[in-house]
Parts: structure tokens; C-alpha cells; sequence
């Protein structure tokens, strides 16, 4: 599999090695990494006080430039931005009948002219927000909310530091990515945060169409048989399965992947004692997971979203303090 | 430089000017992160105050956000008890501008509403910026604009002043 370039070398850090805008787990600086897992840790707490917001990013005006639907990550952010004290515009794009990167910057440029300091952007193209990073430079920050099956980092930093904070230290961890690794931002960022952060074991589990041989050059085992995979898991990280790919005829259906790959009772048994199962939503219940599993107690759905929201709010405080954004 | 304040003899009198004023069993007492909560341990102990120590980091609190950015290193406000119509001592190691206990004062009535914040500093530099005083202070320092006057700890803990390099 080969790595996406953007060009630009890392356009995440400016000339003094300051990170401005959060495009990619790739490239992110370790120490970066482990500043925002500690102050998403700060972040966590506010959320059980009468007040759950702070005044930290007070006056200043952040956008959701949503290209594709995504309620969850849309609305986690949103979120994040008012607990900060921002100000958030969220725009909801369907892509326009003009060159997409064009109707992109076009988009763009008319908010900066209203003064804003930040986008949230997701793209069905993969490189967009590096797009929008190259063309704004210091003018704003950019958070890149997935694009196209490249990259969606703040979803990695929250399952890091899930497993982080309910399992230990992900340099113990043995990780098992389950699904369609393939086509999965998810999985790609989160085997890099992984790697960066030491994890000694990652494994990855699905039919061959979905977990090709090529992905061992990213450091990780591959698996076709569940029996082999999860033994030992520390940590099962079950991956939503996408209906379009049926239609490609990766799969032969949905019924066949459950009954050979989906994360069971019976098949949670062969992974360690108390294996943390995480997922990044949305659910298909019955497919790439089974119910009973969903709302077992070995089940951490619920706390990632929780931390996805601290997560954010530690990017954005994070981005924003940068000086020279305000100017 | 180095300078000889003996601090744990500036902790006793803080602590012995307190103890009559402070309920044990209901008084709450929070430190400010690093140096306030060093000071604030130590007192808590010498007055023997039954709540466990609060502690706040208010850097997502500070008035020069947009100047300097994130501290890098927050830690987590921890506030173990209710702070509605609490009566509080909140403690920091120096008392300089001000805009640290502005902002604390702020974090804290984001956890409910006080009955009354007094403050207690082991250093009162005696120059600010703002219109807060400190209710109780071991120490009064004037000192030059150059100076630093800095709590190291935690264990000993010892103030030592440093003289700003001027730049040329």
C-alpha cells in the first residue's frame, strides 16, 4: 500500500516547528501527539462540572465545512468549539457541479473575508485539507474531519487515548484491527498513532478483498482466520463495514462476513481476558459486530465519545493558541 | 542568586495565622498549579483540614491565550468537594499581577458559587496589575520588574530570586 504525498513536505508545522494545523497522524511529531493525549486529559474533567465550558477560545470564530454527511464527528466538533467558547458556522456542502478543489477554495476564501480563524473540513477527496492548509498557510488552522479513505487523526487520537486510559500504556498493547482495513481512514491513522506511540503488536483481520498481504510493510501481521488473530488481544477494534463495498464485490454479503469475521461473544472469548472492544461508530449491529458484544462490558463505544469530545476540544485550544493565527 | 528564606518557618506563621480563622471540618482549601499547590499541601496539613486539597490548572483560564498559547503542560483541575456556597482559601506560592488569581477565581465559579474566597500567598511581590490583594501573606518582597521570584520544589521547598539577563 502505498503512502499518500501531498507535496509541501509537512505542512502541519510552521518555520518554527509549531504545529498549525492537524492534517494527518503521519508526520505528527511524538511529543505533539503526547501533548494532546495529556490535554485532552484536562479537558475530560470539565465535562462533569455545572459549567462545561471555558473561556480559552472566547471572540474567536471556527467553521465545520462539511463536504460529506457525518453527524457524529460534525457535531463532537461543534461541540468542542462552543465548550471553548467559540463561535462555530457549520456548512454543510454537497459538492457543486464545478471542479471540486476550485469550489473548495472559493468556499474558502469567501469566509476569510469574514474574518474566520479555523476550518474543520471533511472531504470525500483525499489530500483536501491538505488543499486548504497550503492555500491558508498561517492564516487560519486547519483540522482535517476525514478525507476521502486518507485520513481522519482526531479519530485515531481518541482511540489511542481510550486505550491509553482504560487499558495502560499502548506500549503493552496487543492491538487487533478487525473489518475492512482497506478502505478505512480510521484504521490508517490509527496504525500510525499506534506505531508512534510503541505499540509492540498490531494485527489486522478480514477477508483478503479487505485486508490485502501489502498491508505487512506497515509493520503489522496480517490475518485472514480469526482463531489466529485475536489470541492474546489486549484491545479488539471492530471497523464499520461499508455497504458500497458489497456492490464493488469485495464481499459476498453481509450475512457471510458476520458468520467468518464479526466480532462475537465466541470470538471476544479467544482474545485476552477483559480485551477492550472499541469501535468508531457508526454501528452496524449484526455485521462487523454482534449486539450482545455492543453493550457488553468489555464494550467502550460510549467512553470514546465522551473522549472524542476532549480529544477535540485539546486540538483546537492546541491549534489556536499557536501565535499569529489572530493576525 | 540564591537567596535564604526559610520556608517552612514562613509556612508555620502562614499556618498560625489562619488556624483561627479556618473550620477544620468545613473550610476548603485549593492550590494553584505547581507552586500553589506545594504551598497549599503544606498548609493543609499544618491546619489539619478534613476536605481533601483541591487543585487548579487555569491555563485554559489565562488572559494572554492568544498571545503565548497552551502551557505545555496542563494538568487537570481536580476540585474533590462541592464548591457551592463553600468557604475557601485559595493558595498560590507568589502574589505579582494578579491576572493568575483573576483567572482562577473565574475557573473556579465555572464549579458552582462560593460562599466566600479568601487568598493566601507565601510571597506578596506587592506590584499588580489588578485589583486583587492578597487576605493573608508570609512574606512581603518588593522586588525590581528584572527580578524572579521563584518557589522550587516540591521537596525541599525553597524560594530562590533570579536577576533577568538584560538584553542588549
Amino acid at each position: 500500500m502505498s503512502t499518500l504525498h501531498f507535496g509541501d513536505g509537512n505542512l502541519q508545522y510552521d518555520g518554527q516547528g509549531r504545529l498549525r494545523h492537524l492534517l494527518s497522524i503521519e508526520g505528527l511529531r511524538e511529543r505533539d501527539l503526547l501533548q494532546i493525549l495529556d490535554t485532552t486529559e484536562s479537558f475530560l474533567s470539565i465535562a462533569q462540572r455545572t459549567v462545561k465550558k471555558t473561556p480559552t477560545l472566547r471572540g474567536r470564530t471556527l467553521v465545520n465545512l462539511f463536504f460529506e454527511n457525518s453527524t457524529r464527528t460534525r457535531s463532537t466538533f461543534e461541540l468542542a468549539a462552543k465548550r471553548l467558547s467559540a463561535d462555530v458556522l457549520n456548512i454543510s456542502a454537497s459538492q457543486s457541479s464545478t471542479t471540486k478543489g476550485e469550489s473548495l477554495l472559493d468556499t474558502v476564501d469567501n469566509l476569510m473575508a469574514m474574518q474566520v480563524d479555523g476550518f474543520i473540513v471533511r472531504h470525500p477527496e483525499a489530500g483536501a485539507a491538505h488543499l486548504l492548509a497550503r492555500h491558508l498557510g498561517e492564516r487560519a488552522l486547519v483540522v482535517n474531519a476525514g478525507d476521502g479513505q486518507h485520513a481522519h487523526p482526531t479519530q485515531a487520537l481518541l482511540d489511542v487515548f481510550t486505550i491509553r486510559r482504560l487499558a495502560g500504556p499502548v506500549e503493552q498493547q496487543v492491538v487487533c484491527i478487525l473489518g475492512d482495513v482497506l478502505h478505512s481512514r480510521v484504521a490508517r491513522a490509527l496504525i500510525h498513532a499506534l506505531s508512534i506511540l510503541g505499540c509492540p503488536e498490531i494485527r489486522v483481520l478480514g477477508p483478503r478483498t479487505l485486508v490485502p498481504p501489502e498491508f505487512a510493510s506497515l509493520g503489522v501481521q496480517v490475518h485472514h482466520d480469526p482463531r489466529a488473530a485475536l489470541p492474546g488481544a489486549s484491545i479488539v477494534y471492530a471497523l464499520r463495514l461499508q455497504r458500497e463495498r458489497m456492490e464493488s464485490h469485495r464481499l459476498p454479503s453481509l450475512d457471510e462476513f458476520h458468520r467468518r469475521f464479526g466480532l462475537t461473544p465466541e470470538r471476544l472469548a479467544l482474545a485476552a481476558p477483559g480485551a477492550l472492544v472499541l469501535h468508531p461508530g457508526p454501528i452496524n449491529r449484526g455485521v462487523e459486530i454482534a449486539s450482545t458484544v455492543v453493550d457488553g462490558p468489555q464494550s467502550v463505544v460510549l467512553a470514546q465519545v465522551e473522549h472524542g469530545l476532549a480529544v477535540r476540544m485539546a486540538v483546537l485550544s492546541l491549534l489556536a493558541g499557536v501565535p499569529g493565527h489572530e493576525d | 542568586m540564591n537567596s535564604n528564606f526559610d520556608v517552612d518557618a514562613l509556612l508555620d506563621t502562614l499556618a498560625g495565622r489562619l488556624r483561627p480563622l479556618v473550620d477544620p471540618t468545613a473550610t476548603a482549601m485549593i492550590g494553584i498549579f505547581t507552586g500553589g499547590v506545594w504551598v497549599a499541601h503544606a498548609l493543609h496539613r499544618r491546619l489539619g483540614l478534613e476536605l481533601p486539597l483541591g487543585e487548579l490548572d487555569i491555563s485554559f483560564y489565562r488572559d494572554d491565550f492568544s498571545r503565548i498559547g497552551l502551557h505545555p503542560e496542563v494538568r487537570a483541575s481536580r476540585l474533590p468537594f462541592d464548591v457551592e456556597d463553600r468557604d475557601i482559601l485559595l493558595v498560590d506560592d507568589v502574589l505579582y499581577t494578579g491576572r493568575t488569581v483573576r483567572a482562577a477565581l473565574n475557573e473556579i465559579f465555572d464549579y458552582g458559587r462560593p460562599r466566600r474566597i479568601r487568598l493566601v500567598v507565601l510571597v506578596d511581590r506587592c506590584s499588580r496589575e489588578l485589583p486583587i490583594a492578597a487576605d493573608f501573606s508570609a512574606l512581603q518582597l518588593p522586588l525590581d520588574s528584572g527580578q524572579e521570584i521563584k518557589l522550587m520544589g516540591p521537596d525541599p521547598l525553597r524560594l530562590e530570586i533570579q536577576t533577568r539577563e538584560t538584553r542588549a
